[in-house]
């Protein structure tokens, strides 16, 4: 086998081998607190991907990691660490809902493009501004995006209970509803938004732009060895601003869709840390975008069997969260073993590249 | 005017000491923790957990304190977690710290579910103000009797750091771990038990915030106060005293808004909220240079290379 071939398979291994652990002693864990080990692993792959209905709801908690997760793994690319993700989604989601206040927006398709874009264009420029500071001032790019994220929340907060509040709303401050119109629906034949196709869609476009283009290419390059960038004179401050801004469009764009096609209105229950996840998606599938898809629909998958734990054998609504926690924990903890795995074909002491 | 001004000024520093309380607890741990060269994101996760244990273990006990014991053991726990895997190689600091976040605050909301109903014993307050005859005064000097012992712990931080051989170990391992290994010191151990100490320290926030202010266990409890721990700590540039001010700060930004709801100014509770996070924010983009990492930032960190 190919070095190649053979690091691919380690890579998808190690997080399998650390699910499987995770899923382990979620068991234990449950067993502890008296509910019948096999009963939850059984419901917890039924309530996953036991029929189509748990699958669609599996899909539908996936589409917003895809893409929160992407605002992670294009600017690791250009070799910065953003989780901001949560503030590009909050301001993505506030754009869509605002843009009806400034302007008439058309009730029919193109209305809906428009404030899709804005969130796109709000996002994009939350990034920007994360990549511009740390290029321009040295600001670290970890710290700026969490205290920026801090910051457009609070904004968040201020508008949604104070200017464009809804007097409508009255014990949940939201802004006013987006028009019918201007909703977006279901994939025909499946009871999930249109923001998954745009998930996975993104996902796919990113992996060629970075694979296949000359803009991709140098971005990885910037991200690999900043010094060799400058030496054979690639711009570096603007690859790495242009790669914040399309992980802050993502996200922003998941933003858009959480208020048009799920709450439709801006209120609280936009910051349900799907940005924190999604910083999580992205290390599970190495920042690599096509992998953000699989790693995305699993961890859905366990947010929908969540529902189900809670029906069938009452168990507490954290139970999924106590699950991702082990899952994450040791997927992370295993990246150790990246380079030990005993396969065939693999010389010892081979080192990992 | 002196009706309006007065009553605000006092809520503001009752509210600082009793908003900035957990502030300054989950501070100190993170400035300790960072210090020792790694940065501990999941101190949302500690500060979340030990607030559901103290409440859990004043619950159990009838006795506040023990709660304060229990909050202290959970923090340095699930801290543990972090120090020890934190210490593998190619393991990352930051990730690991949003995914001990999440395994904290689950663990907490699904232990501390029963505990959302009962009503435990809560830690008395320290009156100050008994003598005074103004409400608002009283109302204000009624202390957290874990404030008291935040300043403590702020002041020994910082004699321990300056000091003592023992502080010179963290510091050295978070300036330089090739210098530390160079002196026959275990760089993973020092971390790991800096990490494990901060988050006994962040503990002490979280038992404050289930025992004293606002005194009960809910899953709304803590509101990222653990994450701005972060922010607070780039604000006192990683000194111990300065967390103690820098806390203060922010617990009196926020209590502003609701300060002044009481008199009738509405309507800027988010943005009050919101300047500290500017201010931090601009004093990166003033201080930080693309050429030099921020003075008094520990150089092993990964956040600042």
């Amino acid at each position: 086998m190919s070095p190649r071939l053979l690091a691919t398979i380690e890579a998808a291994a190690l997080p399998i081998l650390a699910v499987a652990a995770a899923l382990l002693a979620f068991g234990v864990f449950a067993a502890w607190g008296g509910y019948p080990p096999l009963e939850v692993w059984r419901l917890l792959f039924v309530g996953a991907f036991g029929d189509a209905f748990s699958w669609q709801n599996s899909l539908q908690r996936a589409a917003p990691l895809m893409l929160t997760a992407l605002c992670v793994a294009i600017p690791a690319q250009a070799g910065l660490m953003v989780i901001g993700g949560e503030g590009a989604l909050v301001v993505g989601a506030l754009a869509t809902a605002a843009l009806p206040y400034l302007m008439t927006v058309p009730p029919s398709l193109s209305g809906t493009l428009l404030i899709l874009l804005a969130s796109v264009l709000a996002g994009a420029a939350f990034g920007a501004l994360i990549g511009a500071m740390r290029q321009w001032r040295g600001v670290n790019e970890t710290i700026s995006g969490l205290l920026l994220a801090y910051l457009v929340i609070n904004l968040f907060k201020h508008v949604v209970e104070g200017p464009m509040r809804d007097p409508a709303s009255l014990n949940k401050p939201s802004t006013r509803p987006l028009d019918d119109s201007l909703m977006i629906g279901t994939i025909p034949g499946m009871d999930v938004h249109w923001g998954l196709v745009w998930g996975v869609v993104a996902c796919v476009a990113a992996s060629i732009w970075l694979a296949f283009t000359t803009h991709g290419f140098s971005t990885r390059v910037v991200g690999g060895n900043p010094r060799a960038a400058g030496l054979v004179g690639l711009p570096a401050h603007r690859l790495v601003i242009t790669a914040c801004a399309i992980g802050g469009a993502a996200a922003g764009l998941s933003g858009g869709f959480e208020v048009a096609a799920v709450h439709t209105a801006a209120n609280a229950s936009v910051i349900s840390g799907l940005g924190y996840a999604g910083i999580l998606v992205s290390f599970v599938a190495r920042h690599q975008p096509l992998a953000i898809i699989p790693v995305a629909i699993v961890l859905g998958g366990f947010g929908a069997a969540g529902s189900l734990l809670q029906r069938r054998l009452g168990m507490p609504d954290a139970s999924v969260q106590v699950l991702l926690g082990f899952a994450f924990v040791l997927i992370l903890a295993a990246e150790v073993g990246r380079g030990r795995l005993r396969l065939p074909g693999r010389a010892r002491g081979a080192k990992a590249p | 005017m002196n009706d309006i001004v007065l009553p605000v000024l006092w809520a503001v520093l009752g509210g600082a000491i009793r908003v900035g309380t957990p502030f300054l607890f989950v501070s100190l741990g993170e400035c300790l923790t960072e210090q020792s060269g790694r940065i501990n994101l999941g101190l949302e996760g500690v500060l979340v957990l030990s607030s559901m244990a103290a409440f859990g273990g004043a619950y159990l006990s009838g006795s506040p304190w023990i709660g304060v014991m229990a909050a202290m053991l959970a923090g340095a726990l699930l801290a543990g977690v972090h120090g020890v895997l934190c210490g593998l190689r190619r393991v990352n600091d930051i990730a690991m710290g949003i995914a001990v976040m999440m395994l904290g605050t689950g663990l907490a909301f699904y232990l501390g579910k029963p505990l959302i109903q009962p009503q435990a014993p809560t830690l008395a307050p320290i009156m100050l103000g008994s003598t005074s005859s103004s409400a608002q005064l009283q109302a204000a000097l009624s202390i957290n009797p874990l404030f008291p012992l935040g300043v403590l712990i702020a002041l020994a931080l910082a004699w321990l750091l300056a000091n003592t051989r023992w502080g010179l170990i963290v510091r050295m391992v978070g300036d330089s771990a090739d210098a530390a290994r160079a002196q026959g010191l275990s760089v993973n151990r020092v971390r790991t038990l800096a990490t494990m100490a901060g988050g006994a320290i962040a503990g002490l926030g979280g038992a404050s915030l289930s025992l004293f202010y606002p005194g009960s266990w809910n899953e709304l409890l803590s509101s990222g106060q653990g994450l701005i721990a972060i922010a607070l700590v780039i604000f006192a540039r990683w000194r111990p005293l300065a967390c103690l001010w820098a806390s203060l700060l922010f617990g009196g930004a926020g209590a502003l808004g609701p300060a002044l709801q009481s008199v009738g100014i509405n309507g800027a509770y988010y943005l009050f909220n919101a300047v500290p996070y500017a201010l931090t924010l601009l004093i990166l983009v003033l201080a930080c240079t693309p050429y030099r990492r921020l003075q008094g930032a520990p150089s092993e960190l990964s956040v600042q290379r």
